[in-house]
Parts: C-alpha cells; sequence; structure tokens
C-alpha cells in the first residue's frame, strides 16, 4: 500500500512536469501540424538560464521563493524569445516546403541549442539549490515533500490557465480556428503568422516553466537533460491524442504514474529479472500498446479516411 | 519509362560506368597516399552510412514513411554479428554466413514492428518507431543481468573480422611485394556491397513494387483502390530497409570488432534521417550525397576545428566536438532552407522546384 | 441481361446519423446504371461502402455470382469493381504514364526478385504494363500527355487519366463518382461519348452523378436516394415522372 501510494505521489509529480511540456508540443502540432523537436531543449534552456540566475542570488538573503520567482521569470522571457526566434527563423520559411523540411529544421535547432548550453554551461551536472521548502509529510505511509505539492499545484493552475485562454478569450478563438483551417482563418481577418508565433511563445513559456520544476525537484540540471525529457512529454503528447490539450494533460500524468509504478514494481513482478532501469521501455511501451489500440491516442478525434 | 538506349548513348553509359568503377577503385589508395589510413577508416564509416542511408530511403523516400528508430536494425545486425562471432559466448561462425542471417533477422525485426503500427498516420508511426529503437537500446544495455547476454553498457570485444580466403580483413595483406592495410580491404568489401545495393535500390525503384511505393507515398487511398494491397507493400518497404540496415549493421561489428548500445542511440537514427532528407528524398545518388556529406564535413571539422582556432585566436577556444556538432545543427537549417526538396532531390521535386521559382521571378 | 451486382440492404450510419438504410439495388451485365440524388442523399457514402473504404453496419453485396468481400479497397478492386473519386484523386507528383501503370498492379505480379534480376518474364510483364498503360491514354484520348506530371494536366484531362487508371485494373464494373462535376458543356459531351464507349467495350458503368441531364441521356436505368434510402429505380422516363423523385427535387434541378 505505502509503495503504491508513494509511486502515485512520484509519478503524478513527473507527470505534472511532463504535461506542460507536453502541451507546448501538442499546441504547435495542433496548429501547424508540426512536431517541434526542438521543444525539449527549449525546456532545459530554461532550466539552466533559471539557474545562472538563482545561484549567484542565493546567498543574497533574499528569501528563497522570491529568488526562484525572480530565476523563474528570466527563464520565461528568455525561452519565450527563443520560441519566437525559433519559429521565425526555422519553421515559417517552411510552411509550405516538402513535410519532412522543418522535421530536418527542427532537429537543426535542437543540436544547435544543446552546443550552446554545453558552451555555455560545460558538460558537468549542476547541483540547483535547495530554495523552496521541501519538508517531507506522511500521507497513509507514503511521504510527499512541499515541493511535489507546489509542482503538481502550479501544474494544474497553470493548465486551467490555458484552457481559459483558449477557450474563453478572442486569442483562444482565434488560434482554434486557425488550428482548424488556416485559409479560412485568415479570411475571417486572423493573422495566422502572429497566431503561429504567439502559440510558439506561449508554448516555450511553459516549457520553460517546467524546466524550472523539473530542476527544483531533482536538484540537478545539464545540458542533455532536455532530451529525454522531450522524447517522454511527446510520448504522453501522442497517448493522450496529439493537438489535443486536455489530451496532452492526461497524457502527460499518465505516463508519469505508469513509469512510477512500472519502476516501483518491474522488479517484483518478474522475479526480479528485470530491474528499474527498465522504466523508459514501459512508456514507449505503453504507446505502442495504446497506438495499436487506439491509433488517434485516448483523447484524439478518430479521424475518418475521407474519399 | 526510358526507351532503349541506342549504340553511342549505350556506349557511353559504359564508358562513365567503368570511369566510376576505377575512381572507386583508386580512391582509397590516393586518399591514403595523402591523408593517410585514418581518412581511409573515416571513408569505410561513410560508407556503412550510405548502405544505411540507401535502406532508410527505401522506407522514408520511396514509400513515405517516416522511420527514426532505424538505428535499431543496425543494431540487431551488429549485435548478431557480435553474439555470433566472438569469444563473449565462444561461437565463431564466418561472416558468410551470419550477415545473410543479419539480413533476415533484422528483416523480421521490420515486420514485427511493422505489422501492427503501419496503419498508424505519418507522425504516429514516427513516434512509435523511435519508441522501438529507445527499446532496442535499452534492453541492449541492460540484457547483461540475470542471464549475461549483450555484456550491458561495456559492449562486446575482440569481435571477429571479416575472413577471404583465410585471410582477415583487420589485417594488412602483402600483394605482390605492396602492403595494403586492413582499412583499405575494409572499404573494396564494402564499397561492393554499397554498390550492390545501390544497384538493387535503382532496379526496384523502376519496377512495379518502386511504383506502388511512390503511389502509396503519394496518395494512400488512391493507391488501395488501384487494387495495391498497402499493408503488404508498405511491410515489404520496412523490411527491406531493415535487412540493410541489418547488414550494415554486421559490417559494422566486423569492422570495429567491437560494440556497445552507445553507438545506436537516437542520435544516430536522425543522422542517418538526415543524410537522406538533407541529400534529396527518394533519389539515390543525392542520398549517397548526403550519406558523405554528413560524415566527412564532421570529420574534417573534428580534424580542423582545433588548428584553425590556434591560428586565428591564437587558442582553442571553443571545444573542437562541440562546434563541429554546432556547426552540423547550423548546416542542416540552413540547407533546408535554402533547398527544401534536398541538395539533389528526385526529378520530380526538382521540376517542382524549377516551377516555383519561376512562378517568383514572373 | 444478366445480374452483375446485387446489393441487398445496405446500412451505414456515421455516430447517429444512418447514412444510409437498407439500400438494395441490381446493376445488370453491361449496362449504365445512375445513382443520383440531391445533396447528401448518400451517394458517395454508398460508393466509399461498395468499394471497400468504409465499413458497412448490415447488409451483403453479391458480385458476379460471388459474395464480395467489402472492408478492404484492394480486394474489391481485384474482385473487378474499379472506381473514381468525386475530388480527383491521382498520384500527383508522378507521369499520367505512371499513374495508368500503377494501376495495372492488381494484375500484375513481378515481386522483389523479379523487379532486381530483371528475369525474361518480368522484362516481359513490365513491357505489357507500359504497352497497356499507352493503350488507355491512347483510349482516353490523353496520349499525348504521357510524360506530364498529373497535377499538370488540364481538370478535364485529369478526369479522364483517373478513368484510364482505373480501366488498367481490368474491372467488370466501372465506378465513377460524379465525373463531369466541374466540367463545361464540352468536356461534358465529350466525356459522354467516352463512358458509351467504355460500355460498348463491355465494362458495365455505375455513375453517381449530378448533371440530372446528363444521366437522364446516358443511363440506362437509374436508382434515386433520398436521405439514404432507394425511393426510385427505373428506366430514366418513369423515374423522372416519379411523384417521389420530384418531391425529393423539389422540383427544380430535374429539369435543367
Amino acid at each position: 500500500m505505502d509503495i503504491f501510494l508513494q509511486q502515485i505521489f512520484n509519478g503524478l509529480t513527473l507527470g505534472s512536469i511532463y504535461a506542460l511540456v507536453a502541451l507546448g508540443y501538442t499546441m504547435v502540432y495542433g496548429i501547424m501540424g508540426l512536431i517541434n523537436f526542438a521543444h525539449g531543449e527549449v525546456v532545459m534552456i530554461g532550466a539552466l538560464v533559471a539557474l545562472a540566475v538563482m545561484a549567484p542570488l542565493a546567498g543574497s538573503g533574499l528569501p528563497g521563493p522570491l529568488v526562484v520567482l525572480i530565476g523563474l521569470a528570466a527563464a520565461v522571457l528568455v525561452c519565450m524569445a527563443l520560441g519566437a526566434t525559433i519559429e521565425r527563423i526555422a519553421y515559417r520559411p517552411l510552411r509550405n516546403a516538402p513535410r519532412l523540411a522543418p522535421l530536418i529544421t527542427a532537429i537543426g535547432v535542437s543540436i544547435v541549442l544543446q552546443q550552446l548550453a554545453m558552451l555555455i554551461w560545460g558538460r558537468r551536472y549542476h547541483s540547483v539549490p535547495r530554495l523552496l521548502p521541501d519538508a517531507p509529510h506522511e500521507i497513509f505511509g507514503a511521504t510527499i515533500t512541499e515541493v511535489q505539492i507546489l509542482i503538481m499545484v502550479v501544474a494544474a493552475l497553470t493548465m486551467a490557465g490555458l484552457m481559459l485562454l483558449v477557450n474563453r478569450t478572442k486569442m483562444g478563438r482565434a488560434m482554434r480556428a486557425t488550428a482548424e483551417s488556416p485559409a479560412i482563418a485568415a479570411l475571417m481577418g486572423v493573422d495566422a503568422n502572429r497566431i503561429i508565433m504567439l502559440t510558439f511563445v506561449i508554448g516555450s513559456g511553459l516549457g520553460a516553466l517546467a524546466g524550472v520544476l523539473v530542476a527544483a525537484n531533482y536538484g540537478i540540471a545539464h545540458y542533455h537533460m532536455g532530451f529525454l525529457l522531450g522524447l517522454k512529454a511527446f510520448t504522453a503528447a501522442v497517448l493522450g491524442g496529439i493537438g489535443n490539450l486536455p489530451g496532452a494533460m492526461v497524457g502527460g500524468l499518465l505516463l508519469g504514474v505508469i513509469e512510477a509504478l512500472g519502476a516501483g514494481y518491474i522488479g517484483d513482478l518478474t522475479g526480479g529479472v528485470l530491474g528499474s532501469n527498465y522504466q523508459d521501455v514501459f512508456a514507449f511501451f505503453v504507446l505502442i500498446v495504446v497506438l495499436i489500440f487506439r491509433p488517434s491516442g485516448l483523447m484524439g478525434e478518430k479521424v475518418a479516411e475521407r474519399a | 519509362m526510358k526507351k532503349l538506349p541506342n549504340a553511342p548513348e549505350r556506349k557511353r553509359a559504359l564508358l562513365g560506368t567503368a570511369l566510376i568503377a576505377v575512381a572507386l577503385a583508386v580512391l582509397p589508395l590516393v586518399v591514403a597516399g595523402t591523408l593517410g589510413n585514418t581518412w581511409v577508416r573515416i571513408l569505410d564509416y561513410a560508407l556503412l552510412y550510405i548502405i544505411l542511408a540507401l535502406g532508410l530511403n527505401i522506407v522514408v523516400g520511396f514509400a513515405g514513411l517516416l522511420d527514426l528508430g532505424y538505428i535499431a536494425f543496425y543494431a540487431v545486425g551488429a549485435y548478431l554479428y557480435a553474439l555470433l562471432a566472438s569469444p563473449h559466448f565462444g561461437i565463431h561462425w564466418p561472416a558468410w554466413a551470419i550477415l545473410p542471417l543479419g539480413a533476415i533477422v533484422a528483416g523480421f525485426f521490420g515486420v514485427v514492428l511493422g505489422a501492427p503500427t503501419l496503419r498508424l498516420r505519418g507522425d504516429y508511426l514516427a513516434i512509435v518507431t523511435l519508441g522501438f529503437g529507445e527499446i532496442i537500446r535499452i534492453f541492449l544495455n541492460n540484457l547483461n543481468a540475470p542471464v549475461n547476454i549483450t555484456n550491458g553498457p561495456k559492449g562486446i570485444a575482440l569481435i571477429d573480422p571479416i575472413r577471404i580466403g583465410g585471410h582477415s580483413l583487420s589485417a594488412p595483406l602483402d600483394l605482390f611485394g605492396v602492403t595494403v592495410p586492413g582499412v583499405v580491404l575494409h572499404y573494396y568489401l564494402f564499397v561492393l556491397l554499397a554498390v550492390g545495393i545501390v544497384f538493387v535500390g535503382i532496379r526496384l525503384q523502376d519496377s512495379r513494387i518502386g511504383r506502388a511505393w511512390v503511389a502509396i507515398r503519394e496518395d494512400e487511398i488512391a493507391a488501395k483502390a488501384c487494387g495495391i494491397d498497402t499493408r503488404n507493400v508498405k511491410l515489404l518497404a520496412f523490411a527491406m530497409g531493415a535487412s540493410f540496415g541489418g547488414v550494415a549493421g554486421g559490417l559494422f561489428a566486423s569492422f570495429q570488432q567491437f560494440v556497445s548500445p552507445e553507438s545506436f542511440g537516437l542520435l544516430e537514427s536522425v543522422m542517418v534521417l538526415c543524410m537522406v532528407v538533407l541529400g534529396g528524398m527518394g533519389n539515390i545518388p543525392g542520398v549517397i550525397l548526403g550519406g558523405l556529406l554528413l560524415t566527412l564535413l564532421p570529420e574534417a571539422f573534428r580534424y580542423g576545428a582545433g588548428p584553425v582556432q590556434q591560428v586565428l585566436l591564437g587558442r582553442v577556444l571553443l571545444d573542437p566536438e562541440s562546434l563541429r556538432m554546432l556547426l552540423f545543427g547550423v548546416a542542416l537549417i540552413a540547407v533546408m532552407l535554402y533547398r527544401p526538396a534536398g541538395l539533389w532531390p528526385e526529378a520530380r521535386h526538382r521540376r517542382e522546384l524549377a516551377e516555383a521559382a519561376a512562378e517568383k521571378k514572373a | 441481361m444478366t445480374v452483375l451486382l446485387e446489393a441487398r440492404g445496405i446500412g451505414k450510419r456515421f455516430g447517429g446519423v444512418q447514412a444510409l438504410h437498407d439500400v438494395s439495388l441490381t446493376i445488370r451485365r453491361g449496362e449504365i446504371y445512375g445513382l443520383i440524388g440531391p445533396n447528401g442523399a448518400g451517394k458517395t457514402t454508398f460508393f466509399n461502402v461498395l468499394t471497400g473504404l468504409y465499413p458497412r453496419d448490415g447488409g451483403e453485396v453479391m458480385f458476379d455470382g460471388e459474395p464480395l468481400k467489402l472492408g478492404s479497397p484492394h480486394e474489391v478492386t481485384r474482385a473487378g469493381i474499379a472506381r473514381t473519386f468525386q475530388n480527383i484523386r491521382l498520384f500527383a507528383n508522378m507521369t499520367a504514364l505512371e499513374n495508368v501503370m500503377v494501376g495495372r498492379h492488381a494484375r500484375t505480379k513481378v515481386g522483389v526478385g523479379g523487379a532486381v534480376f530483371r528475369f525474361s518474364s518480368a522484362r516481359a510483364e513490365e513491357a505489357a504494363i507500359h504497352r497497356r498503360a499507352e493503350e488507355l491514354l491512347h483510349y482516353v484520348g490523353i496520349a499525348d500527355h504521357a510524360n506530364d506530371l498529373a497535377r499538370h494536366l488540364a481538370y478535364g484531362d485529369q478526369r479522364r487519366l483517373e478513368i484510364a487508371r482505373a480501366l488498367a485494373t481490368e474491372p467488370k464494373l466501372l465506378a465513377l463518382d460524379e465525373p463531369a462535376a466541374g466540367m463545361n458543356a464540352t468536356e461534358t459531351a465529350a466525356l459522354k461519348t467516352l463512358v458509351e464507349g467504355i460500355r460498348a467495350d463491355g465494362v458495365t458503368v455505375l455513375l453517381i452523378e449530378h448533371d440530372v441531364k446528363l444521366v437522364m441521356g446516358l443511363c440506362d436505368r437509374v436508382a434515386v436516394l433520398d436521405y439514404g434510402e432507394k425511393i426510385a429505380e427505373d428506366v430514366p422516363a418513369q423515374v423522372r415522372n416519379n411523384p417521389q423523385v420530384i418531391e425529393a427535387y423539389l422540383g427544380g434541378s430535374l429539369e435543367h
């Protein structure tokens, strides 16, 4: 019971972060049908920028949470600018190009970002100062830290805000219209370029937030952290049904929980043959199984073949 | 369809083939004489990548199926060779038995992966293949316990080299008083296989099967309406691409005499995909060009970046390895921005681009 | 005249919408059979069910004396039903000739081995595919455009190319989904001649059409769908005067 609950807590924390990153993938995909391969690296840049701002401030006597907020603000600003730049340089010129061309530029961008980060921050793992309250609490025999609670709450509030933005505002309506049909949206006076750029900016901002939360949760950051995180988050987006915002959230949480439970129980289930180092296999295995039975993801719309 | 070539045309084609053959034969000797054996070794790796890229080109370029886990088939071929020809299990099969087996096993993996996933839409297929590639890598990394199959992250060493007529390809060969180094011997073997695979690719492209692949890429529903069993034809593309990968993997293992999971990460899959797309999807000469450029240029940077900085800045300011990857990333972006259909696109795409350019001018 | 195709009780629903309700019809060998109806009557849905693109929710089809396995389009094509699409679906970046050559796929069989080693049988088959494709381009009257990319053809020629591609599969029944859509009067007249020629050469034709005048002038028999149900099936002269049909079309479009 306590291991189970413990893994659920850990899974929900991890899953909240996956969900935030997955939103970035799914928003861009929903609007332009593009896998923004560089998104994971944007998350990494967010974490490292926040760290660069927080590290010198950590000893200044400012209260920890305030330092984190300042770091977060810096990360969000940098990543939003980064997202806009990436869209402008690497994707916009290729809107009408063969389908794989923007995928290759996306890969190019992520290589560039990773190498830049390595040149700036080096190859080593950076430890992130503990600035947030992380006292453990016991609930039914399982431990949950205050940071974990904070991550879940922040992620939930952010996602709620995003849903309001997309469903209740004029801008959100323009985004949905552009996703539906860029041509018709343009006829209705929607500036598609602006909407697409905005999508990148918002997605990147969410990515920066996720990056800061990951760093806060695990206490480390490094130039290579974006890769696997991005991969998992994209998996989560596909799991939920790519292009679908609630799908990304559900997919993220589900993936986090599955991974945590998988890591916790795989040893017992297989009589010790497989260990927790197979955690990553779980994510992809679940993805493959889900897609085989529900080819459009859990919450994706069924796309009928049209004649 | 081409008309049958007339006599002078045929003569010219023959002459061209002969020239290419001579150039390919002389190249490693020239390279070894001028740049040294290191560069012949790099050339050998380039050939392996070209074989891989040609295999992936069948899947992505011809049939239009985006496969992001292609390197897994390379891994299957490489580990099969490593397990069947090394002291690890004490098995020492000859290469001529393992390489075809590698093609078959990799092809089988291709079908196993493809059968349930090929009905997925393009981008979903991409992520599933990507996941499959990662799964294979993770298993290679961890299958050293409880039973040691892959030797985990440490990899498998002391793999047998390929032997031809009792002579190991990794040992230098004395031929009429001239010593031919192992890297050059490997070069000749790899070139022969690459030429064979190019031949297969060209023949397939211009056949009933090749047309079916392109038809599926162009419009799957219309292809079905033409009586094409799209599932089987796609599976065929998957299996063929995979088996080329399997052969390349076996060659890789025998050439390096060492394999470890590190060689089969997502970045490798992405590299091969970049060769295909950057060179010109679907166009065999373009894919070869892409393979050559993407192996040779980064190597040139690796050797050039340090000294050039030394000369220009007086010291090595930026880590050459990092700089090399950075420039690689920039190159990918730049090429796609200026030539979205690749450096040397298929004739159909070329026509498209020419029109677009004409429209722009008009 | 013998029966070529008999559909019995075909049903299809999309979510809560009953797109086809218990549709039965009989197509005789050698006739031109028209399927008409107002927008949204279910004509194209029937077509897509018949050609295996949509799974059906009920009913069965006997084709050429055998039960037709619905559900996989390529098997329907192999059984002898070829189709065209309402919104032309050509292989846009293949030449006209290549498009028709793809149509020979189901009736030829060279595989990887034959393609790579070019056995004499494979070469003979490839030559035959090529020859037949050229004949068909000639037959539909676009031989001059054999080496043009499909997407560069004029609209009317694209329609013809699609028909040539469908004929390449050696159909017993050629199903045309609104072939005259978007055509001017001259093109429509030429199309009519082409379809009559195809029938004269022994291929039964199923025609879905919006252009009622064309249908009435071309078809031997006509079925009318309305709200997913068949409300009439008869020779054109009878259908024209059927009160239910007139009601369905609300007077207007039957006459123009």
